[in-house]
């Protein structure tokens, strides 16, 4: 197998307390699309403060999995319960576990008619009723922990994608969530800028983010997941530490996947 | 195989410096090469246009300025408009205008009293400018058009602080088209809005039938169909002795029609947002409203900017489509200022005039649409 890339940074240490309460919880979930059978009895645990990255072959039903926890998608069988609520049509449920849910997307999705300040400003002012001082003062901390304070008055459409992808993990931030899903947030960046965006990643699994990844990154997997998990066809066919996933990966399907995505 | 001999006298050699573009494509004289003159063809065609434009711009202030007759002997009744009828085709009758003016502008509102819808046309531009200067767009800009509104019905009204009542009948000219565009556009473009977004709701099926219905249905007809309906049918289906009048009629069927015209330039403007946008919205928390009212339509009215400006100007003036159920906007007064036989014939002043008034509102709205775009372009591109 070849060199992992690695992040010039040794192993994240693991932040998850051994009697953590579940943070998110899937329990045999089922979706269609149609009559596509697209997530399939997909179970899994993501426990407080641990950081996991999903990974898998396109249409493995990665996306749609995180997607699901954060109710962009809906599921037809199955439980998911996040942060002791369950996910049900009730929108108040809805509305509470996406205030302590935020989410960065592989095309960043800022809004191009705000300012970079104003698109970190935007929720809390509007849906954690925050004074518009004290969000803007939090944004700033934000943008700044991303290293991005500068570009505060500036509109998405002026900056590189990789600071665009930045402020958008700033702007999920700025609502001080419990819990961050990134959905391939560098596949849609040229290579030069995925650094930077897996630096500040890396940076909040530091201060013990609970975090679900989907990426296909996997020196970051090995630099900070605390599990990682393969998905095919809709299935969760393998968990584990990343050691054992990349050192000594079980099933047939994981050996092919890693020796297409590693072995060149 | 490529020759390489270029290729390579580049290759190596000192860095190409950075110099100006050669002096024919600078300037006035480089454009006017460029565009005008570029072949012998568009030469020809440069030449001929130039030769027509000017001799039809001589010709037309030969008719317009100095064969123009610019008053006559007489007024009301016993006006003499000979001199006009002799020099008909040689030049304009403007003392037309001169005589028929207040007519045209304020119909047949009582002479002494046409202080008021004079008044009344001030305080709309006054209206139009505040509202287009974007410092003023606040909270505050709704309680100005209500007050600003309240003094014009006061005004055109009257009856209260001495002001003589004048009947809704007697009301005409520039007035009224302004009420009909103002009122229209002011209360069609919330409406269809609302239509438009409903039309997209697809988890409400009642909802989104129903606004369907609704635009199909109201575009399917002729305006003037809609206005016949307003004026004829309309107070068939009221209570005995109860009767709406007439303007208000006519205002409501032109604000339903604009709707429907409005809704799907609204709703092309809502099909152009990314899904992302509002999965970001989502995500983040925001409601219905707030995800609508703050992400999607900042970005989808700013795309329609100018399809909408576009149907606004043509409300304008299909709001001159009145004068066939008998209410004197401007395009009527003008028509009828030509009736008396004294002045029978001279159509053209009249409408040239109207034409004018008619152009001024649609250019300044047409003007005013670009650099509202360009305004809100300001440093979003890349």
């Amino acid at each position: 197998m070849a060199e992992v890339v690695e992040l010039g940074k040794v192993q994240v240490r693991s932040a998850v307390q051994p009697d953590a309460k579940p943070m998110i919880e899937l329990r045999k979930v089922n979706k269609w699309f149609g009559a596509l059978h697209v997530l399939r009895d997909v179970s899994l645990t993501v426990r407080e403060r641990e950081r996991v990255v999903v990974c898998g072959p396109s249409g493995s039903g990665k996306s749609t999995m995180i997607r699901c926890i954060n109710r962009l998608e809906t599921h037809q069988e199955g439980q998911i319960i996040v942060d002791g609520i369950e996910l049900t049509d009730d929108l108040r449920n809805i509305d509470a576990i996406r205030r302590e849910v935020g989410m960065v997307f592989q095309s960043f999705n800022l809004f191009p008619h705000l300012t970079i300040l104003e698109n970190c400003t935007l929720a809390p002012i509007w849906v954690r009723k925050m004074p518009r001082k004290e969000a803007e003062e939090l944004a700033m901390e934000f943008l700044t922990r991303v290293r991005i304070p500068e570009q505060a008055k500036k509109y998405p459409g002026q900056l590189s994608g990789g600071q665009q992808q930045r402020v958008a993990i700033a702007r999920a931030l700025c609502m001080r969530p419990k819990i961050m899903l990134f959905d391939e947030p560098t596949s849609a960046l040229d290579p030069e800028m995925i650094k930077e965006v897996l630096d500040v990643m890396v940076e909040l699994a530091e201060s013990g983010m609970t975090m679900v990844v989907v990426t296909h990154e996997m020196g970051f997997a090995r630099t900070v997941a605390d599990r990682v998990v393969f998905m095919d066809r809709g299935e969760v066919v393998e968990v584990g530490p990343p050691n054992e996933f990349f050192g000594n990966p079980r099933s047939e399907r994981l050996r092919t996947f890693l020796s297409q995505i590693l072995g060149h | 195989m490529t020759p390489p001999s270029a290729e390579a006298a580049t290759l190596g050699a000192a860095p190409a410096l950075e110099r100006r573009p050669p002096s024919f494509a600078l300037g006035p004289l480089g454009w006017l090469r460029a565009n005008l003159f570029s072949s012998w063809l568009s030469t020809a065609v440069t030449l001929v246009l130039f030769y027509l434009l000017v001799s039809w711009t001589l010709s037309f202030l030969s008719w317009a300025v100095v064969n123009a007759i610019w008053d006559v002997p007489g007024t009301g009744q016993r006006v003499d408009t000979s001199a006009c009828r002799a020099a008909r085709g040689e030049g304009a009758c403007w003392a037309l205008i001169g005589e028929k003016y207040r007519f045209i502008l304020f119909g047949l509102y009582p002479f002494d009293e046409q202080w008021r819808p004079a008044l009344a046309i001030v305080i709309f531009i006054a209206l139009y400018v505040v509202s287009a200067m974007r410092r003023f767009w606040r909270k505050e800009l709704a309680l100005i058009w209500f007050a600003a509104l309240t003094v014009i019905g006061v005004l055109m009204w009257g009856g209260v602080f001495g002001l003589p009542y004048v009947e809704q009948e007697r009301w005409g000219g520039l007035v009224i088209t302004l009420i009909l565009a103002t009122f229209g556009i002011a209360l069609a473009f919330p409406l269809s809005i609302l239509v438009a977004l409903g039309r997209r709701q697809t988890s409400m099926p009642a909802v989104k039938a129903l606004c369907v219905v609704y635009i199909e249905l109201i575009r399917g007809v002729p305006l003037i169909s809609l206005l016949f309906m307003a004026s004829v049918m309309f107070p068939l289906f009221l209570p005995e002795g109860m009767n709406i009048d007439k303007l208000l009629r006519a205002q409501i069927a032109i604000i339903l029609f604009a709707a429907a015209y409005l809704a799907e330039v609204v709703r092309g403007g809502l099909q152009a947002i990314p899904k992302g946008q509002y999965e970001a919205a989502d995500a983040l928390g925001l409601t219905y409203w707030q995800k609508t009212g703050l992400i999607v339509l900042p970005q989808a009215l700013k795309i329609s900017i100018p399809p909408l400006v576009n149907t606004f100007i043509g409300m304008f003036k299909d709001t001159s489509l009145v004068l066939i159920i008998g209410i004197y906007d401007l395009l009527n007064t003008a028509k009828t200022s030509i009736i008396e036989p004294a002045w029978q014939g001279f159509g053209v002043e009249a409408y040239l005039f109207v034409a004018a008034i008619y152009f001024v509102f649609c250019f300044a709205m047409s003007k005013y649409s670009q650099d509202l775009e360009r305004e809100l372009d300001k440093g979003r591109r890349r």
